[in-house]
């Protein structure tokens, strides 16, 4: 187990530091000299050199990288080029809106969507295992900002049930947190449910098909027991995998509906960052995110062997 | 799909000029004139709409066409060749953790928006889980039989690969394909939409969404026209893809 903690995290750093070297490089190929970009359009190539200089843009290309990996290595980000102050802070500043969507997103989407899935199973080829995969296929398909504005006008301009856009922070009061925060989460929600929905379906249904499975029906299981008892706990871990990589696609998301609600979060800081070319923020961001994806993956595979006493490594 | 790619192709046929603005008929609802009502600067929205497919359905496939292809090569050679493969998969590894659209977004912020870099940008993102399939395929494959028999009898390995390794890829990447292109079309529209991907004088279904946000209240069909022919497109290559699998695989369809 040791051993195979240790080798996994090898190969995290690995894959790290590919991302590292591709974003790396990817900003040094960026057309438009950083230090021009700094000094502003009516500096001087006096001016210029000297930022240059200070940034150590003159220093051999491996250097550079060795420099800018320790910094960041040691939480340095840098500083946003637009707004003059460190990367990370502004970072921190969007973290709970961003955060409060994706948790909500996961905790419908897993607990709905393994719902649809088991009940699709159960009853695979009747009307209501139809209608699910039917909707499965519409939920996958349907992108998410078509998904949003649709639910805006039906649930907010039509009707005036729910708020249009905007975020209000948990200290302003949990009602208020919660209502405005239903319809972006509803509209995340839908691609994973459909998505978790389908793969605990065909992950059930195998399962179902096993020999113990017809032992537990004959030896009286009630349909209950034989689901969540015998089958969930055996179609487990297909089910923890799509989690794990549905995140990468999470962000995304994230992004999309962070635009569409109107939601101060990290979404919209990378979207505002882009349009001022603020790479600073654009790289951390997808470190950081990357990052979150490789640990969360190497969680989910080390909870395998929680589902599964069977999973040793 | 087909029809799909007909109207979308014949678009300058019936349609109006997408560019064309009125400034008297802004958001104007449905008409008898105007199927799809007029947007914010009293152009066409059916036409724009129809336009707009030309632009998905040509960034969709060809970025998916790129992804297939060098998904392809990269997935042969590293399923053949052990040293290679570590070097390469870590790469596609590390691609793969990077989420589509920032990726898409870090490539597209080198050059400025434009259909060309929309199509690289797409298709880079793409190609890791193209190239990891293939892998898969080919592994499996190489210590077949028949594939060694080649060997012993003395074909050399291009041959070898071309003749009896490609082939076989072949089912997986055309279901992959189609998975492949729905999400391009996907990412097209998404890119379009964060005012990263189509120019805005191109009509395209995601800055046409984009463009339109703010007058949902008012004229809900400049939204709705684009979000659904989206919506339609991608549940279309999703479902061709679903079909191809079926008939690949007749064990999937008797399980369904």
């Amino acid at each position: 187990m040791a051993g195979y903690i240790l080798r996994r995290l090898v190969s995290t750093i690995a894959v790290m530091a590919v991302v590292g070297i591709f974003i790396f490089l990817l900003l040094r190929l960026a057309p438009g000299d950083p230090a021009a970009m700094i000094a502003g359009k009516e500096a001087t190539a006096e001016m210029i050199a000297g930022i240059r200089e200070q940034l150590g843009l003159n220093a051999p290309l491996p250097v550079q990288f060795a420099r800018w990996a320790g910094d960041m290595l040691r939480g340095d980000f840098g500083t946003s080029i637009f707004a003059g102050r460190p990367v990370l802070e502004l970072i921190a500043q969007r973290l709970e809106p961003t955060v409060s969507l994706a948790l909500m997103t996961m905790l419908l989407s897993v607990t709905v969507g393994v719902s649809f899935g088991i009940l699709a199973a159960w009853r695979a080829g009747r009307l209501v295992d139809r209608l699910l995969t039917a909707f499965s296929a519409l939920g996958y398909s349907v992108p998410v900002f078509v998904i949003g504005y649709f639910l805006i006008y039906l649930f907010a301009i039509k009707t005036h049930w729910l708020p249009v856009q905007g975020y209000v922070p948990i200290d302003a009061g949990l009602g208020h947190w919660f209502v405005h925060l239903i319809l972006p989460t509803v509209t995340l929600s839908l691609g994973y449910i459909a998505f978790i929905a389908r793969v605990t379906r065909t992950s059930m249904l195998e399962v179902l098909s096993e020999d113990y499975m017809r032992t537990a029906a004959a030896k009286g299981a009630s349909s209950y027991a034989m689901l969540f008892h015998h089958a969930l706990k055996n179609a487990g871990i297909p089910i923890l995998t799509v989690i794990g990589i549905s995140f990468a696609y999470l962000i995304g998301g994230v992004v999309l509906t962070e635009t569409v609600f109107n939601i101060p979060g990290i979404g919209r800081l990378v979207v505002d960052a882009i349009n001022n070319r603020d790479y600073p923020i654009i790289q951390s961001v997808i470190i950081l995110t990357s990052g979150l994806y490789v640990l969360i993956n190497l969680a989910i595979d080390l909870a395998y062997t929680l589902v599964d006493p069977r999973v040793r490594y | 799909m087909g029809l799909l790619i007909i109207l979308a192709l014949a678009a300058p046929l019936y349609a109006g000029d997408p560019g064309n603005m009125d400034p008297f008929r802004r958001l104007q609802p449905p008409s008898a004139e105007m199927w799809f009502g007029s947007d914010n600067l009293g152009r066409d929205v059916f036409a724009r709409t129809i336009f707009g497919a030309r632009i998905s359905l040509l960034v969709g496939l060809m970025s998916a066409a790129c992804a297939a292809l060098a998904g392809l090569l990269i997935g042969v050679t590293a399923g053949y060749s052990r040293s290679i493969d570590k070097i390469v998969m870590r790469v596609m590894d590390g691609l793969m953790s990077i989420p589509t659209i920032l990726l898409a977004i870090a490539l597209i912020s080198l050059t400025g928006p434009g259909i060309g870099i929309l199509i690289v940008a797409i298709a880079v993102s793409e190609t890791p889980a193209v190239a990891r399939l293939v892998r898969s395929v080919v592994l499996g494959v190489r210590e077949r039989p028949y594939v060694e028999a080649a060997l012993c009898g003395g074909a050399r390995l291009p041959k070898v690969l071309w003749r009896h390794i490609l082939p076989s890829t072949v089912p997986a990447l055309m279901v992959q394909g189609a998975t492949v292109s729905a999400s391009a079309i996907l990412t097209e529209a998404v890119l379009s939409f964060l005012g990263v991907g189509v120019p805005p004088e191109i009509p395209s279904w995601g800055n046409m969404i984009a463009s339109s946000r703010l007058y949902l209240a008012i004229a809900p069909m400049t939204i709705f026209a684009p979000g659904i022919c989206l919506a339609v497109t991608v549940l279309a290559v999703n479902l061709l893809g679903d079909g191809v699998r079926d008939l690949f695989d007749p064990s999937a369809k008797r399980r369904r």
